[in-house]
């Protein structure tokens, strides 16, 4: 019995997901575009400081999010993400209340109480490292954690990932030959989300190179490029990559091209941008002709999903602002907590 | 008696052996070299990494991250420069998380002039070190405190910097400053832990059975008690102001020469009691003397003593020049030198308000 909820076809038709999988991260993918659209009406109603976060990229975390094995330690994966995660952070369980909480800055907000923008997320119990704002410092620093999953055996890999632009800083160089030392080959599945900016400026302006994960290859790295607003492919494409990862505890360079559909952060106004790909549309099309989802249930999902998000902010905006005495806390760690109590 | 080299390597060995270190790294840090100075010659966890800062202190801080005990060398500190922002990162691990991750690792670099080191090997790093909130930096002046301070800087839950004073690196200690379990015989000691001229494959060190001696971050070391003028320093200007003193006893100017020892946290307790007996203060460091850290300690010192002082405290810091020149003329006009130090202290006990 095939128990994989990928259905291959039996003549070279593109590989199929099961209904219940599609409709699960159709759930996450509107859940996580509602997310973000609430977000962005916050920023604009004075709630809140700095939008940024990763509306046309839904097609590509969700899926991440889902195939990631999830836990605490290096028998579990790590994930050096950045910004634009929040599909990823809601595939693994995140509550979306708790990032209307870190716009709001309240000391409730889980990440960071009340200290960073939104989506720099930190779960140390799903391996969800600090995101920070700094571009491609997260490639510097994976490593790291793909080292102790290589000595440490077992099936826990290392997930990093970043932007196109970022991919000119010298830490995507780093990883590249971190991750593939001869005869050190580190379980690292590098992924580059690549929306074809940097802020304003075009990556055809900057790059030469055609395809970033082309750059893998001078490593010996298997690479992949991919249609990354396509849950489906995304999907199929990312459990390739981690399944390969996984076993031969070796590098992937994953390249996935998406869409930026509110652009850079509300410092761009955070206007939706006609012209890109609308991911979660093209995919609700494709449920509905497939018969999978009608258009009301489509509807109805949204209207109470958008609804349960307006009744978080509503409590969100109630919550108590940190106390200023606790720029003192966490400063210096009293003991250990990283490594799952390992020490 | 260890140089603090063998002080180092010798407390390495202790931390991968009992205290959970799991990989000593940086460039040239594994065999065959076993370090630039041979602080990691013969350890079991050491290896070499790419010629990369960034990656050395962005691997150190995924492994902490991942549970494990790193020890990161950044072959000189003047190289450290480029990963300015991952060591902020690494400082601000905790409190950017509000507690939820923290970054146990160490950094280890040697720092400072006296070895004819030119423009890129004479740097120090500590006034920029202290603008990293979230650090523990400490800075030993002996081999008993590199060895102890190492061992603390090991079981930390922070990332603690330890800037080793590269003219200090073959220093021996003077009697009475052993390390629990070293062996009194410095030849014996080297056939021991040092690692063979040529061929180095079949070679393995006998380490000798040292004790856990912890020195704790944040305590400094009365080196000379007096009651004249007080002497704040750290480093390799510990011994240079210490026979300053010496020097000076002759003349009736007992100068008291603490060795900070930790720069952050550092040991207020001890500046100010030693300032409250003497009135008098002098700082003396060997980076640059703009925003020096010396700088700090004086405002500190002006808020909370001023009423005390009876002379204005001082500092006595390397030049604020882009660089320690490579000519021995050029070299001790950068840097803080003996004399300076000695006259220095006899013109603050001479003060008069």
């Amino acid at each position: 019995m095939n128990t994989s909820p990928i259905h291959h076809g039996t003549n070279g038709e593109s590989a199929r997901l099961a209904p219940d999988l599609l409709v699960r991260m159709h759930e996450l993918m509107l859940q996580t575009r509602l997310l973000e659209e609430r977000l962005i009406t916050m920023i604009r109603q004075g709630d809140g400081y700095f939008w940024i976060g990763g509306p046309g990229e839904e097609a590509f975390n969700v899926p991440l999010g889902l195939l990631v094995h999830k836990g605490e330690g290096v028998a579990h994966d790590y994930l050096h993400l950045h910004y634009r995660s929040s599909g990823t952070l809601l595939a693994l369980g995140a509550e979306p209340i708790d990032s209307l909480r870190q716009m709001k800055s309240v000391k409730a907000d889980p990440y960071s109480g009340g200290r960073n923008f939104v989506g720099h997320y930190s779960v140390r119990t799903w391996n969800v490292v600090p995101i920070s704002s700094p571009i491609e410092v997260q490639f510097s620093m994976a490593p790291g954690t793909a080292i102790a999953q290589k000595r440490a055996g077992g099936r826990g890999i290392t997930i990093v990932q970043g932007g196109d632009a970022g991919t000119a800083e010298g830490d995507f160089a780093t990883c590249l030959i971190w991750a593939s030392r001869p005869g050190n080959e580190l379980p690292l599945l590098m992924i580059v989300t690549n929306n074809k900016y940097g802020i304003s400026t075009p990556y055809s302006t900057q790059h030469g190179e055609p395809r970033i994960s082309d750059r893998g290859k001078a490593f010996g790295i298997k690479t992949a490029s991919i249609d990354g607003n396509d849950p489906e492919v995304a999907y199929v494409e990312l459990k390739k990559a981690m399944d390969y990862v996984r076993t031969e505890r070796r590098p992937f360079l994953l390249e996935a091209s998406v869409s930026r559909l509110y652009g850079h952060s509300s410092s761009s106004g955070a206007n939706f941008v006609e012209g890109e790909v609308d991911g979660l549309a093209r995919f609700e099309a494709k449920l509905v002709e497939r018969q999978i989802l009608s258009r009301t249930a489509l509807d109805e999902m949204r209207a109470r999903m958008t609804q349960e998000l307006l009744v978080a902010y509503q409590k969100v905006k109630q919550e108590p602002a940190p106390d200023p005495s606790s720029i003192w806390e966490h400063v210096f760690a009293e003991k250990n907590v990283v490594g799952g109590g390992a020490r | 008696m260890a140089s603090m080299v063998q002080a180092i390597r010798m407390a390495l060995h202790v931390g991968e052996e009992r205290l959970g270190v799991t990989d000593i790294f940086g460039e040239d840090v594994g065999p065959p070299l076993g370090g630039v100075f041979t602080a990691t010659q013969g350890l079991r966890t050491a290896w070499s990494s790419p010629l990369d800062e960034r990656g050395i202190i962005g691997a150190a801080m995924g492994l902490a991250m991942a549970g494990q005990r790193p020890v990161a060398e950044i072959q000189f500190c003047d190289y450290v420069y480029n990963t300015i922002d991952l060591l902020k990162l690494a400082g601000g691990l905790c409190w950017a998380s509000n507690g939820d991750f923290n970054c146990p690792m160490v950094m280890m670099t040697p720092v400072g002039s006296g070895i004819h080191g030119s423009l890129y090997h004479s740097h120090s790093f500590d006034a920029t070190a202290t603008h990293l909130p979230g650090w523990k930096i400490v800075m030993p002046s002996t081999p008993r405190d590199a060895y102890g301070l190492m061992l603390s800087a090991i079981v930390d839950p922070n990332p603690v910097m330890f800037l080793a004073p590269k003219a200090l690196m073959r220093v021996k200690s003077l009697p009475g400053e052993e390390i629990p379990g070293e062996p009194t015989d410095d030849k014996l000691l080297a056939k021991m832990i040092d690692a063979p001229l040529g061929d180095r494959s079949a070679w393995r060190p006998q380490w000798p059975d040292t004790a856990d001696l912890f020195i704790p971050i944040g305590e400094a070391r009365v080196v000379r008690v007096g009651e004249t003028v007080t002497v704040v320093t750290y480093g390799r200007m510990v011994a240079e102001c210490a026979k300053a003193a010496d020097e000076l006893r002759d003349e009736g100017i007992a100068a008291e020469v603490i060795d900070l020892r930790s720069l952050h946290p550092y040991d207020w307790k001890t500046i100010k009691t030693s300032i409250q007996k003497t009135n008098r203060v002098l700082y003396v460091n060997e980076e640059t003397e703009v925003t020096n850290f010396g700088e700090h300690l004086i405002r500190r010192t002006v808020d909370e003593l001023f009423y005390e002082l009876h002379a204005p405290p001082r500092l006595l810091a390397g030049a604020f020049v882009p660089y320690v020149g490579l000519a021995p003329t050029l070299e001790s006009a950068s840097v803080p030198q003996r004399a300076g130090i000695t006259q220095a202290i006899r013109e603050l006990s001479q003060h008069r308000p």
